[in-house]
């Protein structure tokens, strides 16, 4: 009996290494994209590795080098490369930490999201009916909060912490990927495999495990990579309001605020930590284009 | 049908938005704690609980709350005293004169930027419109800003850098407001232009023998111009929340600057108005969209 369902299934192995192929393909060709990939990699590398390579601690104030410049202007204190803040604290060592919470909250507040919003999606796809209804109405509602207005109420309510701006952000990002999977399932859910996995038996959990989740990857991932530049500027966002995470952890958007107290005399700390924001997320979004025309070449936009 | 569907949902939508308001506030801890000093006695607690009307049961509050909003009552700001409403209408000027001229320098770059990026696609002049819509969706708000001041306030010293007076006060903050939704607007008239543009009737139109430039303004861009109406009325939802950031940044007096003021002063009544309020503004924006687009393809009226 197991058999036809077998059939039905794509072999997960051959579809991820054609996957791979297919990306490895559209890298070679697309040269913005090899030079975003490569940012990317290396801005993965310092959030891993941000205590290895960061020169100095980034909460160390040296109170007799402060608004050092960067290294090649008039006044640079040796050893800060770009420069020092108000407090004297290394602006280059913050941006190497900040890195790591910018990937933290990205990345988990994702990951949250994304398994809220596909479950959600499917279930709301594979039934229909008064449950589609309800959920689509609740991504309504939560359309009609700016995300922001919401997680700075809760930042307000809880009190400041990285894992409520994780928490806020990944409940309320699920509303892209339930929309985008509900209306690929109501498609697939009628597809022949589906009725036949349904003709031998199969239970609707396995139905929607075993034979939607797998083909609803694709556009998973584009969102996700996608989403991960957003919820990056959401949490800098947050902290460059004093909302988000406590001001005492160094972030891209908290090092943002500080140094617009500063911005006539000491330009390079908000600058180089909006560097930092900018190039991660657009390095994230090329990525993620790119993901999008190997996953659906005919969305190109 | 339509309209009477459409707007149904919309109330409910609200309904909805205002007891996730009251929920979340009545989550934020007491209020009454937080506005007395430490030093306060007991009976001067319950005194102000009562005044507030904090004592009674939360089914009690709910339904006043609910009866307040339908006759316009959204509380009283504890920190200003006065009512929240007349406090947002105060500050709601500035915000809309923000807004508006972001949306304009939105529209006035971005259709152009589209059009041109469409009719040479895959030229040089398409890919480096296509890199600043790029760097644009890419570039939080608040870089934007603090690039922008630092450029032509600091450096250059052309524009004020904070607050609001005369035109050149407003050209920073709605450039910063407008960035991401030019940058939304140009990609999605350039992909609905490019999908258009290679469809028969247009064809048909150069057949014709008319001008490549009036069978694009003309054929081109009315078919195309249906997906960039739905976006721009997402897109007003959106200038509504930037403009907390966008706001704060150029210290610019409108409801954005004063929802975060309620924040940071846990002013609870405010806070629940200013969610409250731009929640509304964003869903009677949507549903006037929704109507429109109705209006303009009748083929979603019948859907």
């Amino acid at each position: 009996m197991a058999a036809p369902a077998d059939v039905s299934r794509p072999s997960p192995r051959t579809a991820s290494r054609s996957t791979w192929a297919a990306i490895r393909r559209a890298l070679r060709r697309n040269k913005v994209a090899q030079v975003a990939a490569a940012v990317l990699l290396l801005v993965v590398i310092v959030g891993i590795f941000g205590p290895l390579i960061a020169p100095h601690d980034p909460t160390a104030q040296d109170l007799t080098a402060r608004l050092a410049p960067p290294f090649w202007a008039h006044g640079n204190v040796p050893g800060h490369l770009l420069g020092t803040d108000s407090l004297g604290r290394d602006v280059l060592s913050r941006i190497i930490y900040g890195a790591r919470i910018s990937l933290l909250v990205g990345v988990a507040a994702t990951l949250l999201s994304g398994v809220i919003g596909s479950v959600i999606g499917i279930v709301a796809g594979y039934y229909r009916g008064w449950l589609d209804m309800i959920f689509m109405r609740l991504a309504d509602i939560q359309l009609a909060f700016p995300t922001i207005l919401l997680a700075l109420t809760v930042v307000v309510v809880l009190g400041p912490s990285l894992w409520f701006v994780i928490l806020v952000l990944g409940f309320t990002g699920w509303v892209s990927y339930a929309r985008v999977i509900r209306s690929e399932v109501l498609s697939l859910r009628s597809r022949e495999y589906v009725t036949a996995a349904r003709a031998i038996g199969d239970s609707d959990l396995q139905i929607m495990w075993r034979h939607l989740r797998p083909n609803v990857l694709a556009p998973l991932a584009t969102i996700a990579t996608l989403q991960v530049a957003s919820m990056i500027i959401a949490e800098a966002s947050l902290s460059y309001l004093g909302l988000g995470v406590p001001p005492t952890v160094p972030t891209w958007g908290g090092m943002l605020s500080d140094g617009q107290l500063y911005i006539r005399t000491a330009w390079w700390i908000s600058v180089f930590s909006g560097i930092a924001i900018m190039l991660t997320t657009l390095a994230i979004n090329i990525t993620g284009d790119m993901l999008r025309d190997v996953a659906d070449p005919k969305a190109y936009r | 049908m339509f309209v009477a569907r459409r707007t149904g949902q919309a109330i409910v939508v609200l309904f909805c938005v205002a007891t996730v308001a009251f929920l979340v506030v009545r989550m934020a801890g007491d209020p009454v704690k937080a506005m007395l000093p430490e030093n306060a006695t007991v009976e001067q607690e319950q005194a102000l609980r009562h005044l507030l009307g904090l004592d009674r049961p939360l089914v009690d509050q709910y339904g006043s709350y609910l009866w307040g909003l339908l006759h316009l009552d959204f509380g009283r700001s504890l920190f200003f005293h006065q009512p929240a409403l007349d406090i947002i209408l105060d500050r709601l000027p500035a915000t809309v004169q923000l807004s508006v001229a972001a949306l304009v320098f939105a529209l006035v770059v971005s259709i152009p930027a589209g059009i041109i990026s469409a009719v040479r696609r895959g030229k040089a002049t398409d890919s480096s419109v296509m890199g600043v819509v790029l760097v644009g969706q890419s570039t939080p708000a608040f870089f934007v800003g603090i690039v922008l001041i630092l450029v032509f306030s600091v450096e250059l010293k052309w524009l004020p850098a904070s607050g609001m007076g005369g035109f050149s006060h407003l050209i920073l903050p709605a450039i910063t407001l407008g960035l991401y939704s030019m940058a939304m607007i140009a990609r999605l008239l350039r992909s609905s232009l490019i999908d258009v543009l290679g469809e028969d009737h247009i064809r048909t139109a150069r057949a014709k023998g008319f001008s490549p430039t009036r069978v694009i303004l003309t054929n081109g861009l009315r078919n195309a111009s249906l997906p960039v109406v739905t976006i721009v009325g997402l897109e007003i939802g959106n200038l509504l929340g930037g403009a907390i950031l966008t706001e704060t940044v150029f210290s610019w007096p409108g409801v954005g600057r004063l929802t975060v003021e309620a924040v940071t002063n846990r002013d609870y009544p405010l806070m629940q108005a200013t969610v409250l309020f731009l929640a509304v503004v964003f869903v009677v924006v949507n549903l006037i969209v929704d109507i429109l687009y109705a209006f303009l393809d009748p083929r979603v009226r019948l859907s």
